[in-house]
């Protein structure tokens, strides 16, 4: 078992078209260099010198990352990670 | 109770117990009934908050016209005081949300610019500040930027929730300009130590985020993630679901960002029913399902529910 990622439409272009890929890593950190080892270019849309880009939202089993540890959150096979773009909620 | 009008009577909501979706008697759910507002939903407070605040600063004056990007309630609610204190309303409003909100604007006098599907409520702020940028004279409250509408939550929202449940140990509201959120769990972390401060985030399909630029998102200008303990994102079928839980369950017809609220607040409750840590959950009902009945989220199996609501904005 591996840790499921799920793609943004936007940042398929990485993917080869994939909407979700699988990847390994003990954190975060660790997760998003293993997927950039096939999928060159990803990681440096996801993050940034600071940590998480700003209008990059990354949530493990549905939770945002920023709240559990951001990029050194642990991780596990089995876990969900989502990767979405910030958008403005809309009820309001 | 007695009131001087319909304006009088917002907030003073009720809060209500939810003992069928209670994990147990000692991690119990409290919702607060927010469509028992004038026009129906939680956004009458930020309303009725940032007019007057723009009256104060001199920005409204008789016959000026207000523009806002709102998906719904916001609008709905803008335009009944607008109506009230003489003042044009024109709602920017993305085209796939449900008819009913647009009945209920142009019942109250509003005008509907229609922005993209396609990106949302993002794309809906974008025509309005281009709309505000073209057209001087008009006057955008902007609420995803308005200090109001966290004030209006700060001074009303917050001391109600807290004077029915003074145990709260979770706050728990949807995610959209992040108004409700910020003032609350502003309001009951100066005054409720360790209270956690949970925000429910609605998780649409492709078509919302669309090929969006993930250099160019949006964050309100409200939100603070300081203010927060956990953020949960929760997709339109969990929504979905848990919205036919509340009616089933306690008989609360709601609409879908309400499902929202209410399966943020069973994840959380579920952590404390398996820690054996007592909880006091208290989450908002934002409106009542009526504007809901048109995208069919009620009817039909689950299923078929999910299928219809694919791409529409239910927040």
């Amino acid at each position: 078992m591996a840790i499921e990622v799920r793609i943004p439409t936007i940042l398929r272009t990485y993917t080869g078209g994939a909407k979700t890929v699988e990847g390994s890593g003990a954190t975060l950190a660790d997760l998003f260099s293993d997927l950039e080892s096939r999928h060159g270019g990803l990681q440096q849309r996801l993050v940034d010198d600071a940590g998480l880009r700003r209008f990059v939202n990354v949530y493990l089993n549905d939770e945002d990352v920023r709240f559990i540890g951001g990029l050194d959150a642990p991780v596990k096979d089995g876990d969900t990670v989502t990767v979405l773009p910030a958008v403005a909620g809309g009820r309001r | 109770m007695r009131y001087d009008s319909l304006l009088g009577s917002m907030g003073h909501t009720p809060l209500v117990g939810l003992p069928a979706l209670s994990p147990g008697p000692g991690v119990r759910l409290w919702a607060k009934l927010e469509e028992r507002n004038p026009t129906g939903s939680v956004k009458d407070r930020p309303a009725l908050f940032m007019i007057d605040q723009a009256e104060k600063d001199g920005l409204l004056s008789p016959g000026a016209t207000i523009l806002e990007p709102t998906s719904g309630n916001t609008g709905i609610a803008l335009a009944m005081i607008a109506r009230l204190r003489g003042y044009k309303m024109i709602c920017v409003m993305p085209e796939n949300t449900s008819a009913e909100r647009r009945q209920l604007l142009e019942i109250y006098g509003a005008s509907i610019i229609s922005s993209p599907a396609a990106g949302g409520s993002n794309e809906a702020v974008r025509v309005a500040r281009q709309l505000a940028a073209d057209n001087p004279d008009w006057v955008m409250l902007y609420q995803y930027g308005n200090e109001a509408n966290i004030r209006a939550h700060y001074e009303t929202t917050g001391p109600e929730l807290l004077a029915d449940l003074p145990e709260i140990t979770h706050f728990v509201a949807g995610l959209g300009t992040s108004g409700t959120i910020m003032g609350v769990g502003r309001y009951l972390r100066e005054r409720v130590p360790g209270v956690q401060i949970v925000a429910a985030e609605p998780r649409y399909g492709d078509l919302v985020y669309g090929l969006r630029n993930m250099d160019e998102g949006f964050v309100p200008e409200l939100y603070d993630e300081s203010v927060l303990t956990s953020r949960i994102s929760v997709s339109s079928p969990d929504a979905l679901r848990r919205t036919r839980e509340l009616l089933d369950s306690e008989g609360i017809f709601a609409g879908i960002s309400s499902g929202c609220a209410l399966h943020a607040a069973l994840v959380v409750a579920a952590r404390a029913q398996a820690a054996r840590e007592p909880a006091e959950i208290a989450l908002v009902i934002a409106d009542g399902g009526w504007k809901y009945l048109s995208t069919g989220a009620y009817s039909g199996t689950l299923a078929e529910a999910e299928a219809r609501l694919e791409g529409q904005l239910w927040a």
